[in-house]
């Protein structure tokens, strides 16, 4: 018998991929790490009562003056990597879903008010997306956190306001499709109130897409997040992302300890490359071309 | 009688799905002479579509041919290698689809498409493609085709488009033209149209034709033998009008009395109970006993093909013959 | 008609066609761009009795799915206005009443993918307070078990059905909202010979156990014949024949109708007869310039010097009985 609900069908076939159940599995391991930082990590990288000096830029095996083993080093503070890396993925992972889940809720909202409303409104708004996306999302990126000063609130603002477009897009397409089927029309003529239809039936509907989207593009916040901290622009020094341990082992590099920044990418790395090969069997999943 | 241009003996297409065998086709066995009209009666999931496609040997994976045979012209197709039934296939035999899109290339012109038609089994030269295909529209109602050949599939409307699509069928002169379905999403008026060529066609050109179709009506205006289908088997078969006249089994009966056009209108229609079986989980006997009003403990085997003159059926309780018993 | 339950006054539906912002500016620096209206309902006026069921037939493109949109409140007419029961369908460009309701063709995309077919059935009822929560369970099991189904089905989704079974959970749906009137849009047209017979008896049997008026649109004359009391004959955009099913059928009074009729396939029983086909001349010319005159004038075996000026109004020609042909009324053959 066939598992019922969409859902539950959905999960059925997601399994059937190794692949994308392995990068599943490294998503919510990284995820489970970096909310339980505090537990997992050997040292709290940021209180400073915890950092010695003489601990500093040492090799990955290293066994501190805190008696444990520094297995991926440390930096040049003397703070052990893994730690920092583990509380890094939690601010890195915090800034791509709070910027993600904004994007989307706005940009989502846009898209699915234009293709109900129609006409004029419709025009404008889905013009004024498109001219945006004329320019590339980091260069917004960019100048919006360089005129908005650093801080959380307006990093996070700086992020939403350069992905929301491509939520929007996507939603107005995908409900522009679904709202010329048969069950909207049913919808209307029953009629059911106008909230319903896009709610219950027309957002539903327009979900696959739209988790495809969301997954990419919160990947690509966290990769913006760590740009725009390599660079210097994003989050304030007392928030370390991960971009920013790339950031300030970069220095280090050519003389040999690699390190400091080599370990924060290969986590940046990993987390981005999963989140996008769970996106990628989503993606395969909701395109009926791709049906058997 | 002359021996037959098509002899499909006991043939058996299953698709090997995740869920399961899925015998769409088990045990079909038909004969078919030149200038012959078969048409192959049957509701969706009867298999009557996919048997069309298992003669071209144009079953996609996971199905295939599981057994049986398929004599054409002499040769074994099911045996053959598919480069020489590439040779065949638009030569030999031609097919119609439901959809004339899946026929037509949407970037190319009609005539460039027809000229390419012709060139894959040899004939070449411009003079003599042209003028096949010229020839081959104006038969089938195509006003002004040797201007019409520099057009594009969607410069034409869904009827015309059919028409293209059969004119290209017809380019070699099949001895065997197989339609699915080829007017179920026209409108009657054009339907009316190209039944009209087709019977004109198979009479000119003496071609054999099988016409898939879930009509009654388009087939007994048409078809001088018919064979109709019920998941995967051929439960009936014989010259149309006995067959319609008199059908022996209870499927065919309960098809006829489904017709509105039979009925006193506003009364209710004699329906068949229940609706098709799924190809994955068919019953022991007979397929068709759980919705048979004559169904009985004996339809738990499967019935065999019975023979009497022209006709067969395969049913244990056939109907019209009750004074015989 | 003198009790008219369903009236549709003068309706017409322009469809412009969709002139992008790139196409405005090719227009402005001269390209030629396609403006045409098209008038895919064209000054129709029709009126349905309580519990009487009108069949509406033409051919694909016709207008027919289109009409059947306006009275089920899903398109705003241009102009025109239809009403049940002296109560307008829709004003302010919404729907209002909630005593017509529509079954589509396609079961497989009338009914949300997503969505238990119970929760689909009560959707509309709660929204209008035809139920409430607590007793939505056994609202909804009454008209599946109304439209021949098990009331547990409700909680399944609508990929476990087949297609017959669909359209009875699309039919339930209708139901639920206690309509006075059915607008059917080629209801049976997608489902197979042997259900299609069990839908129709069921709209039989809801006919006779509900009073329920129905417009059905079909392309299909015999289910037409089999369901409907009247008849209109639709042709790009325009009523050409009404009247009673059984006496259009017998006596067609235009030259169309006749032509559809003699091109629907017949069952033949006799051996070797050759039945011969009769085919309508020629195609629907395109909705978007239809020919002046009567549209049907490039097609018919009668056009004369008259018909390719002159638009034919519908008039009476005969008891019930109304026509668009200029030589109407004929005598029976």
């Amino acid at each position: 018998m066939k598992p019922a609900s969409p859902i539950a069908r959905f999960w059925a076939e997601f399994r059937e991929s190794r692949v994308a159940l392995a990068a599943l599995a490294v998503v919510v391991l990284m995820i489970g790490v970096a909310l339980l930082a505090p537990l997992v990590a050997p040292q709290d990288p940021y209180d400073l009562a915890n950092l010695v000096l003489m601990d500093a830029r040492r090799p990955p095996g290293f066994v501190g003056s805190g008696g444990y083993t520094h297995i991926l080093g440390t930096d040049a503070q003397g703070r052990d990597l893994f730690s920092a890396i583990l509380y890094g993925l939690r601010i890195s992972l915090e800034m791509g879903l709070i910027a993600g889940s904004c994007a989307f809720v706005i940009g989502v909202s846009l898209g699915l008010g234009a293709a109900y409303v129609g006409g004029r409104w419709e025009a404008f708004i889905m013009r004024v997306i498109d001219l945006q996306l004329a320019f590339p999302a980091i260069l917004l990126a960019l100048v919006l956190s360089a005129l908005l000063g650093q801080g959380k609130a307006q990093f996070i603002t700086a992020l939403t306001a350069a992905q929301y477009a491509y939520f929007a897009r996507t939603a107005h397409g995908a409900a522009a499709a679904e709202r010329g089927k048969d069950y909207i029309e049913a919808a209307l003529s029953t009629p059911l109130p106008g909230w319903q239809v896009v709610f219950r039936h027309i957002l539903p509907n327009c979900l696959p897409p739209l988790i495809v989207i969301a997954t990419v593009q919160v990947a690509n916040a966290i990769a913006l997040e760590a740009t725009l901290s390599f660079l210097g622009v994003g989050l304030p020094v007392t928030e370390p992302s991960l971009g920013m341990l790339i950031s300030n082992g970069f220095q280090y590099m050519l003389s040999g300890r690699y390190w400091i920044s080599i370990y924060p990418g290969i986590a940046l790395i990993v987390l981005i490359v999963a989140i996008n090969l769970v996106g990628d069997q989503i993606r395969d999943q909701v395109n009926p071309r791709l049906k058997r | 009688m002359t021996a037959p241009l098509l002899e499909v003996d006991n043939l058996a297409t299953h698709f090997f799905t995740r869920a399961g065998v899925v015998k769409a086709v088990d045990g079909v066995s038909f004969r078919l002479s030149k200038g012959e009209v078969m048409g192959l009666v049957g509701e969706s999931g009867s298999g009557k579509s996919v048997t069309g496609f298992s003669l071209l040997g144009l079953v996609d994976p996971p199905g295939r041919i599981a057994s049986g045979a398929v004599r054409f012209e002499g040769q074994d197709l099911v045996s053959m290698r598919p480069s020489q039934l590439r040779r065949l296939r638009g030569k030999r035999i031609a097919m119609v689809f439901q959809d004339p899109a899946t026929t037509l290339n949407p970037v190319i012109t009609i005539g460039e498409q027809m000229r390419m038609a012709l060139e894959a089994h040899g004939v070449t030269g411009e003079q003599a493609t042209r003028a096949r295909s010229v020839a081959v529209l104006t038969r089938v109602g195509i006003p002004d085709a040797a201007r019409r050949l520099g057009a594009y599939p969607h410069e034409f409307s869904g009827g015309m488009r059919q028409r293209v699509a059969i004119a290209i069928a017809l380019l070699h002169d099949p001895a065997l033209l197989i339609a699915d379905e080829p007017t179920t999403a026209l409108d009657v008026s054009i339907q009316a149209q190209i039944l009209a060529e087709m019977k004109a066609l198979v009479a000119d050109l003496g071609m054999a034709l099988i016409w898939i179709s879930h009509d009654l009506a388009t087939v007994s205006s048409l078809a001088d033998k018919i064979a109709v289908m019920y998941a995967g088997r051929i439960v009936e078969a014989g010259p149309t009008a006995a067959v319609l006249r008199n059908p022996r089994h209870p499927y065919t009966r309960g098809l006829l009395d489904s017709l509105p056009a039979r009925a006193e209108p506003g009364r209710d229609l004699v329906q068949i109970p229940g609706s098709t079986p799924s190809l994955l989980s068919l019953p022991p006997g007979c397929a068709f006993a759980p919705r048979c009003p004559r169904a009985d403990a004996a339809c738990q085997v499967m019935p065999e093909l019975v023979t009497e003159r022209l006709r067969q059926h395969r049913c244990h309780h056939p109907l019209g013959l009750e004074v015989a018993t | 008609m003198t009790d008219a339950f369903l009236n549709i006054e003068n309706v017409s539906r322009r469809f412009a066609p969709r002139v992008s912002f790139g196409d405005r500016i090719a227009a402005r620096l001269g390209q030629k761009v396609d403006t045409r209206i098209t008038h895919a309902v064209d000054g129709v006026s029709l009126s349905v009795a309580k519990g009487e069921a009108l069949g509406l037939v033409g051919e694909s493109g016709c207008g027919k799915s289109t009409l059947g949109r306006v009275v089920a409140g899903i398109l705003a007419p241009s102009s025109g206005a239809t009403s049940v029961a002296g109560e307008p369908v829709m004003s302010g460009g919404r729907k209002t009443t909630t005593r017509v309701q529509m079954i589509f063709q396609d079961p497989f995309a009338s009914l949300d993918p997503r969505m238990q077919v119970g929760d689909t059935i009560a959707e509309g009822p709660l929204a209008h307070g035809l139920t409430t929560k607590a007793q939505a369970r056994d609202y909804v099991g009454k008209w599946l078990t109304t439209v021949g189904l098990d009331p547990a089905f409700a909680a399944r989704y609508p990929h476990q059905f087949s297609g017959g079974q669909r359209q009875r959970i699309a039919i339930a749906r209708a139901l639920a909202m206690q309509p006075d009137m059915l607008v059917c849009d080629e209801p049976v047209a997608s489902l197979d010979v042997s259900i299609q017979a069990q839908i129709i008896n069921l709209f039989l049997k809801l006919r006779r156990e509900l009073n329920l008026t129905m417009l059905f649109i079909s392309h299909d004359l015999g289910v037409v014949r089999h369901l409907c009391d009247r008849v209109a004959i639709m042709y790009l955009g325009r009523i050409v024949e009404l009247g009673e099913t059984q006496a259009v059928y017998a006596a067609p009074q235009h030259p169309y109708t006749q032509a559809l009729l003699d091109s629907v396939p017949k069952l033949v029983l006799d051996d070797g007869v050759t039945t011969s086909f009769k085919p309508i001349a020629g195609e629907l010319p395109s909705p978007l310039s239809p020919p002046a005159g009567c549209h049907f004038h490039l097609r018919c075996p009668l056009a004369a010097e008259r018909c390719r000026e002159e638009r034919p109004l519908l008039r009476e020609v005969g008891a019930a009985r109304l026509s668009a042909c200029h030589f109407a009324p004929f005598a029976p053959a």
